[in-house]
């Protein structure tokens, strides 16, 4: 049995007692950054990175610490869905569908609770799938060549755009921003610097982390200073939490189908946790029908979207682990944290640090178990905590990303660059333009270009050897559909609008 | 409708502005004539193709905020610039408490709570990075000479700074 034995090796990793005090400090933490509005998985892992980095944890800490953080963030995401119908990040839309409804009739307590055991039964199902999937797809992975990689990485870009956006046009947009930040800084070959304008600063590139903090984290000021922290009181009442185990029992196929469709939706590259959660919806409400009251606060509406969202999120490790491409806003966050510890994701990672991604499975098992022990008891203190108002909250968090930032590379630029990114966040999101292409490009976009740089060094110019391999086309196929499909798709996979008051 | 079409042209013409850049690229014997031109020149190309579908299909205007919110994003925006250059002449605590009473204003203004908000949040952040997280060179306080606050503050200024 290969799997126990790397599980075995895994848990060595993970099982130690400081690893597990990390795991629960992160999931604690997690869960308050996930809860509070304004804050989601993607920014709130993105402005810590940059202060783990600097605390000078070792690879394997740093990781357990951060992916406790963010799977704690998912299931706190539900907590501000559920009470304010405010998600915290894109696939905690679906939750607020049914979440708030039910929380309106009084039985908050019941849905944070049933939320959260369909968030462990989505995650802890995908972690197992993740075990079982990566390592095979792993080896698949060693059959790419340049060309497969280059298709690759635009399959990630044409089915992010396609189904992130509502404007194909503008994901593509999106991207290139991204890409084309990317190629700012000296030249990996020449050694000569490309497109800096002469600026000095400018030769090191544009580093990811401060266009992700930038993008995510002080953009959300801009929205707050633009809505003046208004609707994010808590509008309904709390009583006493109990576990509702009649609708556990009632909703366990409901998870169960769930997590599966989310998984799939996961592993999708590019496609990522939004589709999860949507798609598992959608599967509910139609086997449902018309009686299954969906929309009004049904508790297999709470359940679905939760476990779809989360098993999307550990199926989307397994593109970003084995070939390197994240599926969604918060996995390319993960990358990101993976990049800063200096460790390339990759068919090569299992089988050169396999202490890593094992202990990487290791502390999600963990984190999740830890999570739904915390969850459950302590929720109504995650509920006190939403009470933070935005006007202490958002300069709050506004400081702790310039004080991460500028702890990289104590530079004035990158501050300033930050800023910028974040009035180009706020424009970008208001005219909906997608932010998690930009994100995409910027960290893919130096080994998207290394990949045809070897390719066309490799066939001598000859632009056919893109397509030379049946991979390659199959993945360039994909590409072309996942664009362009979703023009057509748009009218018959309509998403369904949160509910107002 | 109106700020699609804008943002569009302003894109396309950066895109253009990109891809002759591109074409301007330094080679040298090592990179090959073409190479490091090849990918920067497709992503141009695609952002051009994607700019004129932005001009040319515009999607319907988003709901902008009201002329008084644009003022305050752009005193956040500027009070964000000042508080970056400021950070390394004048140390942690004094500038964010300025920085974050100010942005605290501007999301609920109401002056005292902002105050406060601004001072508990400098010395507790403090307090947090230096004791608990161990960056205490990071927030360090200091105390700077007139020529090196102007030094820092020039660079904010267009053709004077550095």
């Amino acid at each position: 049995m290969d799997i126990l034995s790397n599980l075995a090796l895994g848990f060595g990793v993970a099982l130690s007692p400081y690893t597990l005090f990390l795991a629960v400090c992160g999931c604690f933490l997690g869960t308050i950054i996930g809860a509070l509005p304004g804050l989601g998985p993607s920014n709130g892992v993105a402005i810590l990175i940059p202060i783990t980095f600097t605390l000078g944890l070792d690879a394997t800490s740093a990781l357990v610490l951060m992916t406790s953080v963010y799977y704690g963030a998912m299931y706190g995401g539900r907590i501000s869905s559920i009470l304010l119908n405010i998600p915290g990040d894109e696939p905690a839309l679906m939750t607020t569908l049914d979440g708030y409804p039910m929380a309106k009739q009084g039985r908050a307590g019941d849905a944070l609770v049933l939320s959260g055991v369909a968030s462990f039964v989505g995650a802890f199902l995908a972690t197992i799938g993740l075990m079982l999937l990566a390592p095979s797809l792993a080896r698949v992975a060693f059959l790419f060549g340049p060309a497969e990689y280059f298709a690759l990485y635009l399959l990630a870009f044409c089915t992010l755009g396609g189904m992130a956006s509502n404007n194909q046009a503008k994901s593509a947009l999106a991207a290139c921003i991204g890409l084309g930040i990317a190629t700012i800084g000296v030249d990996s070959s020449s050694g000569l610097p490309r497109l800096t304008g002469g600026n000095l600063h400018l030769y090191d590139g544009v580093d990811f982390l401060v266009a992700i903090v930038g993008l995510f984290a002080i953009a959300e000021v801009f929205f707050f200073i633009e809505s003046h922290g208004k609707g994010s009181a808590v509008g309904v009442k709390l009583d006493k939490v109990r576990i509702p185990w009649a609708d556990i029992w009632e909703t366990k196929w409901t998870m169960l189908r769930s997590s599966a469709v989310g998984f799939i939706a996961g592993i999708l590259p590019g496609a990522g946790a939004s589709l999860g959660s949507f798609m598992a919806y959608m599967t509910e409400k139609s086997i449902a029908g018309e009686k299954g009251g969906f929309g009004t606060g049904v508790p297999k509406g709470v359940a679905a979207p939760e476990a779809g969202n989360n098993a999307a999120a550990g199926g989307a490790l397994v593109p970003m682990l084995t070939l390197g491409v994240p599926g969604s806003g918060t996995t390319a966050v993960l990358l990101a944290l993976l990049m800063t510890l200096n460790i390339t994701p990759g068919p090569t990672l299992f089988t050169d640090r396999p202490e890593v991604v094992w202990g990487l499975i290791a502390s999600l098992l963990i984190a999740n178990i830890v999570l739904l022990l915390m969850n459950v008891p302590m929720v109504k203190i995650f509920v006190k905590i939403l009470m933070v108002p935005a006007w202490i909250l958002l300069p709050g968090v506004t400081m702790v990303s310039f004080v991460g930032i500028y702890s990289l590379s104590g530079s004035y630029f990158d501050l300033l660059m930050m800023v910028g990114f974040g009035a180009l966040g706020y424009i970008l999101r208001k005219l909906d333009i997608p932010t998690v292409p930009v994100i995409l490009g910027i960290l893919l976009g130096g080994n998207m270009e290394d990949a045809l740089r070897r390719a066309m060094t490799l066939s001598d110019g000859d632009v056919t050897y893109l397509f030379s391999s049946p991979i390659a086309i199959g993945l360039w196929v994909a590409a072309i559909a996942g664009f362009v499909a979703p023009m057509f798709l748009r009218n018959i996979l309509k998403k369904p609008q949160a509910v107002t008051d | 409708m109106a700020s699609d079409r804008i943002f569009g042209l302003v894109t396309l013409i950066t895109a253009v502005a990109y891809l002759a850049a591109a074409t301007q690229i330094q080679t040298n014997f090592f990179s090959g004539e073409f190479l490091p031109k090849l990918f920067p020149m497709l992503i141009g190309a695609v952002a051009a193709i994607s700019s004129l579908f932005m001009v040319f299909k515009p999607d319907p205007e988003p709901d902008w905020p009201a002329a008084g919110s644009w003022i305050s994003m752009g005193v956040a925006v500027i009070v964000l610039s000042i508080y970056a250059v400021l950070l390394k002449p004048l140390g942690f605590i004094l500038p964010t408490i300025f920085a974050a009473g100010i942005l605290s204003y501007q999301i609920s203004p109401r002056a005292k709570p902002a105050m406060l908000a601004g001072i508990g949040l400098s010395l507790g952040l403090f307090v947090l990075f230096k004791f608990a997280l161990g960056l205490g060179n990071i927030v360090a306080y200091r105390i700077p000479t007139p020529a090196k606050l102007w030094d820092a503050i020039s660079i904010l200024i267009p053709f004077v700074g550095h």
